[in-house]
């Protein structure tokens, strides 16, 4: 059995390379399609074609331009206003990267908040805001988004807002669940014995275990706000106007299905693609963070 | 001990409810947007007004108007519809079915075809078909049902116009309901064109709700299975001549379905949430697309109640996870 | 006699290509009709390894380089898999290690014996019930059909056992391998164990190979012994021989460390120094011949 150490823990050159080899493929795809869009939405101005709310109605809803009729200035078509679904998706990428930072910004925040007091406090405190999560939980989130959003009103914030309201519990769930798993653990209780503060405690000993939880729950949230905007643009709450949305393509392209069904196919090809990125990002981060994950 | 969790449970069902209530009523009513507004015609007096105003009830003060609406809740009156002028309670009534005979038909296809997929996967666990199914459940995971609602809509209802993409059935078909399970009731009577007929109209809302939850179930029972192939009792099993198959059904698969039913069961409140979205492509008359409607005309009294329906579905729902698990663990059963 | 059980020079590596290690490195032993044979040595000697590989519950990453198994005349490794399953539990069965975690918490004790008789048996529901009242009958269970009834989790450790070692004898086997069937009981109840398992093997006619670390378990109840020691025997022979006076050093560690009744526990000798080096240098030494060898 001499052999079987061979197989031990093996010389690591850095933690993050080690860690990267961890997250597998999941990661690199993840990293590769949201960096993707992240640098469409940053080079949207100097990238587009078009002006993304330039209308020219002799050449609308325009076929791709390998298809029959198609145009090379309008390389993926134009929508019924005459205007260029490439420029469009482009300017779209930015609304929904900037959407889903801030919302999952938020959303983090006052997750996190609520559920770390929940946790270190444990006692009545935790029993409210347990009360409150399930409160929460026993609303469908898509109406409650679609009721909130158009209570709000249509705009960027409404959609942010929604999103933050909805989704809190999804991190305050998680953080108030491990920081009582990590409290229990026997170094909480050592540092306790040492005479840590609470707020030493939290900082030295809670917070960096929890790190790779919440940066696997931005992601995903990040994908998930992404596709609120759709839903909320089906009820035509979301962004108004002139701005592009993929959702808000989405449910334009639907009006026009049978006539020019590419315009619905390419904004969600796009929604799915960013989804997709944004899943595996957080799978791989978390293989690739937690050193200890179990399968 | 694990009765008493669920006597916990029974308990904590009112104040949940309670909460619900509150917080939607409240939300409907700090904001702005006046229901009223939208429903009368042009050049109404501000008297018409002021009298529709205290017909809904909207004249009073916000708690004012809570209790009352509560109050009539507890007796099973939830109010007028403002913009459908009937019954909330009727209203809810007539479309529910609708959407339990879609989420049921849903479900049964999502557990279905999650099942499959989990057996592949374990079937051909270690091999690079196993590396292929794994990432085709995340994907599946990834893209959510009304995602799919628009994909299908795309390729079979305009690409290759197979099936019918709106309503619940054809309206040219003339055929009166008495109950509102279209289904189970022409299932049962024996119309089976009828049937046909409205399992066409279902098969693509479903199929949307039912891909992402396959994906799930999937996951869950797949890695469930996994696990306890591993164990001994599965090992055993081998040593005494059964076959892989024989083993993972009967062996590992009674197993593996505690801790899919505990985890997957919970998350048919999704599938159940995304029919919202998911009848709405497909102009399926269910509470969802009911809901939205309800949401674009402000009608509050509409809206509270549909929140409320959800609500209770949820809750049911995990409640009979709850109870299924426990009949599925002898060792809950009796501990 | 025949021997009911013969393997041949058994090679078998574990671990992945490449670094995969020499678990068995020729080891050879038989095992005649209605003969009880120990099979000793410290763990990762390669013993449960080797009753694995008669039973064909070989690790996924374990591969069989070469060497037979012949059972009955037979070889195992080398007839198609139905038949071997044929012959599993039916004519070869298993006493399995840990009684706790060998039996199907979700399924009724009863339904799980009855569906190996019915299984190798062809019995109707009916029979196999009266069968399996008889086989716990024999383990001298009281109230068979009550236990029938229960859940693994309802009833001791020593019953689970008894129950598997009813299972194991359920189908007349002219081979049962015990895989250190007493290692998680405790004393008194191993005594019991051990009683049970010589009674039904006299009843039923068997041959037994007992692997176990535990000399005192060997000399209570094995009439012959081989000695494994990484991957390859080093003793073979009649019980009274082998102990007595032991041709290998390894072997006489292995009695000096073993506590005997008729000893005192302070004349429990540790393995002295120099043994352990000459014992290093033997193991070397066959590392060396494994590698040079066949492999």
């Amino acid at each position: 059995m001499v052999d079987l150490a061979v197989s031990g823990p093996i010389a690591r050159p850095s933690q993050w390379r080690a860690g990267f080899a961890r997250g597998g493929p999941r990661l690199w795809i993840g990293v590769g399609l949201v960096g993707f869009f992240v640098l469409i939405a940053l080079l949207a101005p100097l990238l587009a074609p078009h002006d993304p709310i330039e209308q020219d109605l002799l050449s609308a809803q325009l076929p791709p331009a390998w298809m029959q009729g198609g145009e090379v200035t309008f390389p993926l078509g134009t929508d019924s206003l005459g205007r260029c679904v490439l420029s469009r998706l482009m300017y779209a990428a930015r609304t929904a990267i900037a959407v889903a930072l801030i919302a999952a910004s938020l959303a983090a925040i006052i997750g996190i908040a609520f559920g770390l007091i929940a946790g270190m406090f444990g006692g009545w405190i935790d029993q409210v805001v347990s009360r409150l999560i399930d409160v929460w939980m026993a609303f469908p989130p898509v109406l409650l988004s679609i009721v909130l959003a158009a209570v709000i009103g249509a705009g960027l914030t409404s959609v942010i807002a929604a999103i933050v309201v909805v989704d809190w519990t999804r991190f305050a769930r998680v953080v108030r669940a491990e920081t009582m798993v990590q409290l229990q653990r026997d170094y909480a209780s050592a540092a306790r014995a040492l005479g840590l503060s609470r707020g030493q405690i939290l900082r030295l000993e809670i917070l960096p275990n929890l790190v790779p939880l919440i940066v696997t729950l931005f992601a995903v949230e990040m994908g998930i706000a992404i596709l609120v905007e759709v839903i909320l643009s089906f009820v035509g709450i979301s962004v108004a106007g002139d701005v592009a949305t993929w959702g808000g393509m989405i449910v334009e392209g639907r009006q026009v299905i049978y006539q020019a069904p590419w315009i619905m196919a390419f904004p969600i090809g796009c929604v799915i693609l960013s989804v997709i990125g944004f899943n595996l990002l957080g799978d791989g981060l978390r293989a690739a963070l937690d050193p200890v994950q179990r399968r | 001990m694990r009765w008493g969790e669920i006597i916990r449970r029974l308990v904590l069902i009112p104040p949940t409810l309670f909460g619900v209530c509150i917080i939607v009523f409240v939300l409907l009513r700090v904001v702005p947007g006046d229901p009223i507004a939208m429903m009368i015609p042009p050049g109404a007096s501000a008297a018409d007004i002021d009298r529709l105003r205290a017909f809904y009830g909207l004249d009073q003060s916000i708690p004012q108007q809570f209790i009352t609406w509560f109050g009539q809740a507890l007796s099973g009156n939830f109010g007028r519809s403002i913009s459908l002028h009937q019954s909330v309670f009727e209203l809810v009534l007539a479309r529910l079915p609708a959407t339990l005979e879609l989420s049921a038909m849903a479900t049964l296809i999502a557990v279905g075809l999650g099942t499959v997929v989990a057996f592949t996967g374990v079937y051909v666990r270690g091999r690079g078909a196993e590396w292929a199914i794994d990432g085709g459940i995340g994907v599946f995971l990834a893209i959510p049902d009304f995602l799919w609602a628009l994909i299908l809509l795309l390729l079979f209802g305009v690409l290759i116009p197979l099936l019918p993409i709106t309503g619940r059935i054809d309206p040219q078909l003339d055929v009166t309901f008495h109950t509102n399970f279209y289904l189970i009731e022409s299932l049962l009577t024996g119309r089976l064109d009828v049937a046909s007929a409205l399992l066409q109209h279902m098969i693509l809302p479903a199929v949307a709700l039912a891909l992402p939850f396959a994906a799930l179930v999937a996951r869950i029972l797949k890695a469930s299975l996994s696990e306890a192939e591993d164990q001994d009792y599965a090992q055993i099993a081998r040593a005494r001549g059964f076959s892989r198959p024989a083993i993972l059904l009967r062996e590992v698969f009674p197993n593996a379905l505690i801790p899919t039913v505990a985890l997957g069961g919970v998350q048919i409140t999704l599938l159940l949430g995304g029919t919202v979205l998911v009848e709405r492509i497909f102009s399926y008359e269910g509470i969802g697309n009911m809901a939205i409607d309800a949401v674009i005309n402000r009608d509050f009294p509409l809206i509270q109640g549909l929140i409320l329906t959800f609500a209770i579905l949820f809750i049911a729902l995990n409640l009979a996870v709850d109870l299924l698990v426990t009949l599925l663990d002898p060792r809950l059963r009796h501990g | 006699m025949t021997a009911v059980l013969a393997v041949q020079d058994l090679h078998v590596a574990i671990g992945p290509r490449g670094k995969a290690a020499n678990v068995l490195r020729g080891a050879s032993l038989e095992v005649q009709a209605g003969e009880v044979r120990g099979l000793v040595g410290e763990s990762g000697a390669g013993k449960s390894m080797l009753g694995r590989a008669v039973l064909g519950l070989l690790p996924a990453n374990a591969v069989v380089q070469s060497g037979t198994i012949q059972f009955e005349g037979r070889d195992l490794l080398a007839m198609p898999e139905p038949e071997r399953r044929s012959l599993l539990g039916r004519r070869i069965a298993l006493i399995p290690q840990d009684p706790m975690t060998s039996l199907n918490p979700v399924k009724r004790v009863g339904a799980q014996i009855s569906i190996m008789l019915r299984h190798h048996l062809a019995l109707s529901k009916r029979e196999a019930l009266e069968r399996a009242t008889e086989l716990l009958t024999e383990v001298a269970i009281r109230e068979p059909r009550r236990v029938l009834d229960l859940y693994p989790h309802e009833i001791s450790g020593g019953m689970r056992q008894r129950v598997l070692i009813a299972m194991a004898f359920a189908c007349d086997p002219s081979l049962v391998i015990a895989d250190e069937p007493t290692t998680a009981l405790d004393v008194t109840v191993q005594r019991q164990v051990l009683q049970l398992v010589e009674r039904l093997r006299q009843r039923h006619g068997a041959a037994i190979l007992f692997v176990t670390h535990d000399l005192g378990v060997v000399a209570k109840i094995c009439r012959t012994m081989t000695v494994l020691h990484a991957g390859r025997v080093l003793e073979d022979g009649e019980t009274a021989d082998v102990l007595v006076k032991p041709r290998h050093p390894y072997t006489r560690a292995l009695l000096a460390a073993t506590p005997r009744a008729d000893r005192p526990a302070e004349a429990l000798r540790p393995v002295p120094p120099a043994l352990i080096e000459s014992l290093w240098s033997e193991a070397h030494r066959l590392d060396r011949l494994a590698v040079a060898g066949p492999a």
